[in-house]
């Protein structure tokens, strides 16, 4: 009785979804592999120092990224400026202020629905809104991906301040401060693992960006300050992958940009699980 | 009365922790043996060794010899699938399957093969008779099983494993989730299902041992220090420690 | 005393509106797409709009038809589904219920890895090792195509899909699969018959989110589908999606074609809300 093997049906089934899985991750794994090396493979080789410190010529004919990627530090910094008080004092008003369940359902569903809204809709609303307004610049494309950020850095300063002991607030009050000194003195401080890591997670996406961005900030490759540079029409690292490899077949430089954004995407990956783990410990203690 | 399970220098190790030691046991069939001792004496970890299911933790090692129906159950030749079917467990938290009441108790066998639905209907009502909640079940089999009271759904775990029909039935202190009424009921159960089964009980609760166990084992720091009739445990203890615990003197 | 208490009125004044502020953006989007998306089709008619077969907005009796971009932004979401679903799937219930730890945050990491790649970066990848590949493969003399943008959307999703299948299967309490192998079941059917349904709503909530992705997915699809406004009646046809036909004319459109493009544009929005709804719903009943 006891050494009757599996029946045949439940050993095929064993077998089967056994296979299933190893084929499936397999694939996935050996999807990741393909990318990181066929990209960086076909990229690495063409980032040259003049690539990277020159803006492209018509007399030389040669092609330069560097205001690109000047474009795109101007951008993150444009955006994270304006998204960051706005998605921490949404998140202190959720967590500190609000006391109506209802308003805080709403503000969280509309959040949420933010998060699902495709960015091309994103490229074309920030068209109408801003670009229409103020000209096709980086400013428009900022403010675009403000929206876009937003429930980014809402979500994780929301859940940083949920791991403040409500001790703290409760003797902070008993020593009679008012809530907006409450707020400044205990609150704040505790929301920085939340800033950081949403940060980290903005930067990742505005790199990402694309389709947000070429009707609201457009694709010159014009060198800027950071002044002019965020009134002016410029195109960020990705716009440019997309232009030079479908508009004008210039798929070494496309590479270029693509091990260069594969990169980052590693580093910043790195960086949020570092910092993860990090305030996690710290919590822990 | 012949001996279903016999343990032989039995010793177990969570990494480098031995968890317990040298346990020799012989279990007899159709009663009840109840484990008593303090909290992380090894009285659960020892039961959960009887079917294997202590396999699943990793780091753990097991020596000295376990023998089901003569058999070794850690022979290379045993199943541990066939080895769970004859060894049912009934574990400390109900433990209903988010699913109807009916497809609880069918997943064991149909895990087993049985397809059939007239033959299946049959299995699930016997087993929900036999487990004492069939009057209370009937006219919600497809009812989700969550829905149930605690001690309700304790008794249709019971039910769950008695579909698969085993010879033995451990119980991992079955009643430490319920409320007094609950509990009782389980144990009236238990008490009527030593005719058909034999059951091996963690309890923590020494009258429950008392109430319901022909056999019981007590079980202190790894060891097994006494194991003898109930009556004859409760009332003439051999050992100085087995009286210290039942007089309430520790634990 | 009072000056501070105006202080602290004034104060939750200032977060009120912050908080208010995602609030406002929603609004603000969908009326923006509502009233810049209505014109165009109240000048053309829904069901002209919505069930022309034809777009040729260009030429000189033109032509506003829909329905090849809602078609294949169906079929090209359903394909995605269709080839990323049950991968993601398997993929993810190995990672949560079989794998060694190491091998679990290794690839864990590799997913991550692949949600973070920009689109164009696939775009890019696509467009030049799939769209070349289809037409060796199949013999087609182009490969910007159905198929390519199917397979890049599949694998695009795939990252939402296992992290969030993983969060779901790792949630199910373990007393679940203890109960099952104790019934004689082995691991693997307990995952898939214990696990699996006890983790249902999450699962489902990731194939929807899947859904969300593949429709709204513009920038690699633009570089690898073709872009022709063909009725998508083969998986060789050179197509154009709903985000790709708001992306490919927008650049140099004006007038009724302009306006035709919001409208697109709103239909799109449609879609997502819709998804979205569904995703509550099935994130909700999770919770449950």
């Amino acid at each position: 009785m006891l050494n009757q093997s599996l029946s045949k049906k439940r050993k095929g089934f064993e077998v089967l979804m056994k296979a299933l899985m190893l084929l499936s991750v397999g694939l996935t794994a050996a999807l990741v592999l393909f990318l990181l090396i066929y990209v960086l493979g076909q990229g690495v080789p063409n980032i040259t120092w003049e690539l990277l410190s020159t803006k492209p010529s018509y007399l030389t004919e040669k092609i330069g990224i560097l205001p690109d990627i000047l474009n795109t530090v101007y951008i993150v910094l444009a955006t994270l400026l304006i998204v960051l008080p706005l998605g921490v004092g949404a998140a202190i008003y959720l967590t500190e202020y609000a006391s109506n369940k209802k308003v805080v359902g709403i503000i969280e569903y509309a959040a949420e629905t933010l998060s699902g809204i495709p960015s091309i809709i994103y490229g074309l609303v920030g068209m109408l809104l801003f670009s229409n307004s103020m000209g096709t610049c980086l400013m428009a494309g900022a403010l675009t991906l403000v929206i876009m950020n937003l429930p980014t850095i809402m979500r994780t300063t929301q859940e940083s301040l949920k791991t403040v002991p409500q001790s703290y607030r409760e003797g902070a009050f008993g020593l009679g401060a008012g809530k907006w000194r409450v707020v400044r003195t205990v609150v704040l401080p505790g929301c920085v693992d939340g800033v950081i890591t949403g940060c980290i997670l903005s930067v990742g996406r505005i790199l990402g960006e694309s389709a947000a961005l070429l009707f609201t900030a457009g694709f010159a490759h014009a060198l800027n300050g950071i002044i002019d540079g965020l009134a002016a029409p410029g195109a960020t690292l990705t716009v440019a992958l997309y232009v030079y490899a479908k508009e004008q077949g210039e798929f070494g430089v496309a590479f270029a940009i693509a091990a260069i954004l594969m990169v980052l995407t590693v580093l910043i990956n790195f960086a949020a699980t570092l910092v993860q783990k990090h305030f996690a410990k710290r919590r822990s203690l | 009365m012949s001996n279903i399970i016999s343990v032989k220098d039995m010793s177990l190790w969570y990494g480098d922790h031995q968890a317990l030691k040298n346990v020799n046991i012989e279990i007899p069939e159709k009663s009840i043996t109840a484990f008593i001792g303090p909290s992380g004496c090894g009285k659960s970890t020892f039961l959960k060794t009887l079917n294997r299911m202590n396999d699943l933790i990793p780091g753990v090692k097991i020596t000295g010899d376990i023998r089901y129906e003569g058999t070794d159950i850690f022979s290379k030749e045993v199943d541990v699938n066939n080895l769970r079917k004859e060894i049912g467990m009934v574990f400390q938290k109900p433990n209903p399957f988010p699913m109807s009441i009916y497809d609880n108790i069918a997943y064991g066998p149909r895990t087993h093969g049985i397809t059939n639905k007239v033959e299946l209907d049959e299995i699930v009502e016997r087993a929900l008779r036999d487990a004492a909640i069939w009057d209370e079940t009937k006219d919600r089999l497809k009812k989700n099983a969550l829905g149930m009271s605690g001690g309700q759904q304790q008794r249709l775990c019971i039910a769950r494993a008695l579909a698969v029909q085993p010879n033995i039935l451990l119980m991992d202190e079955p009643t430490s989730a319920l409320d007094p009424i609950s509990t009782s009921r389980i144990e009236e159960l238990v008490v009527e299902l030593k005719e058909k089964y034999t059951i091996v009980m963690v309890t923590h609760n020494m009258q429950q041992a008392v109430r319901v166990s022909d056999y019981t084992a007590f079980f202190l720091l790894g060891e097994l220090v006494e194991f003898d009739k109930t009556d004859d445990i409760f009332s003439q203890p051999r050992d100085k420690r087995t009286e210290d615990y039942i007089t309430g003197r520790f634990g | 005393m009072k000056k501070s208490q105006l202080m602290e009125k004034l104060i939750h004044g200032i977060f009120l509106v912050l908080g208010l502020i995602t609030v406002g953006c929603v609004l603000l989007i969908t009326v923006y797409l509502v009233i810049s998306g209505i014109p165009a089709i109240r000048e053309i008619g829904l069901v002209d709009f919505l069930f022309g077969k034809e777009w040729a907005s260009t030429a000189s009796e033109p032509k506003y038809g829909i329905l090849p971009f809602i078609l294949t932004s169906v079929y090209g979401t359903a394909g995605a589904i269709l080839i990323g679903v049950p991968i993601g799937f398997m993929t993810a219930v190995y990672l949560s219920k079989l794998a060694s730890p190491k091998v679990k945050s290794v690839m864990q990491s590799a997913v991550s890895l692949l949600a973070g790649i920009p689109s164009v970066v696939y775009g890019l990848v696509g467009m030049l090792v799939l769209v070349p590949g289809i037409r060796k493969i199949f013999d087609v003399p182009d490969g910007a195509s159905l198929l390519a943008a199917i397979i890049v959307l599949a694998i695009m999703i795939l990252p939402s899909i296992i992290k969030m299948s993983i969060t779901a299967l790792d949630a199910v309490p373990k007393e679940y699969e203890d109960a099952s192998l104790a019934l004689g079941a082995t691991p693997i059917e307990t995952y898939f018959k214990v696990s699996v349904p006890a983790a249902k709503s999450g699962i489902a909530a990731a194939v929807v989110l899947g859904v969300g992705r593949a429709i709204g997915e513009a920038m690699a699809v633009m570089m690898v589908a073709g872009n022709v406004p063909n009725m998508p009646d083969s998986l060789f046809q050179s197509v154009r999606f709903l985000t790709t036909a708001v992306s490919s004319e927008m650049a140099y459109s004006s007038g009724l074609q302009r306006q035709a493009l919001f409208s697109i544009a709103l239909v799109l929005f449609l879609f997502i809300m819709l998804t979205g709804a569904t995703l509550n719903f099935f994130l909700k009943r999770e919770k449950e």
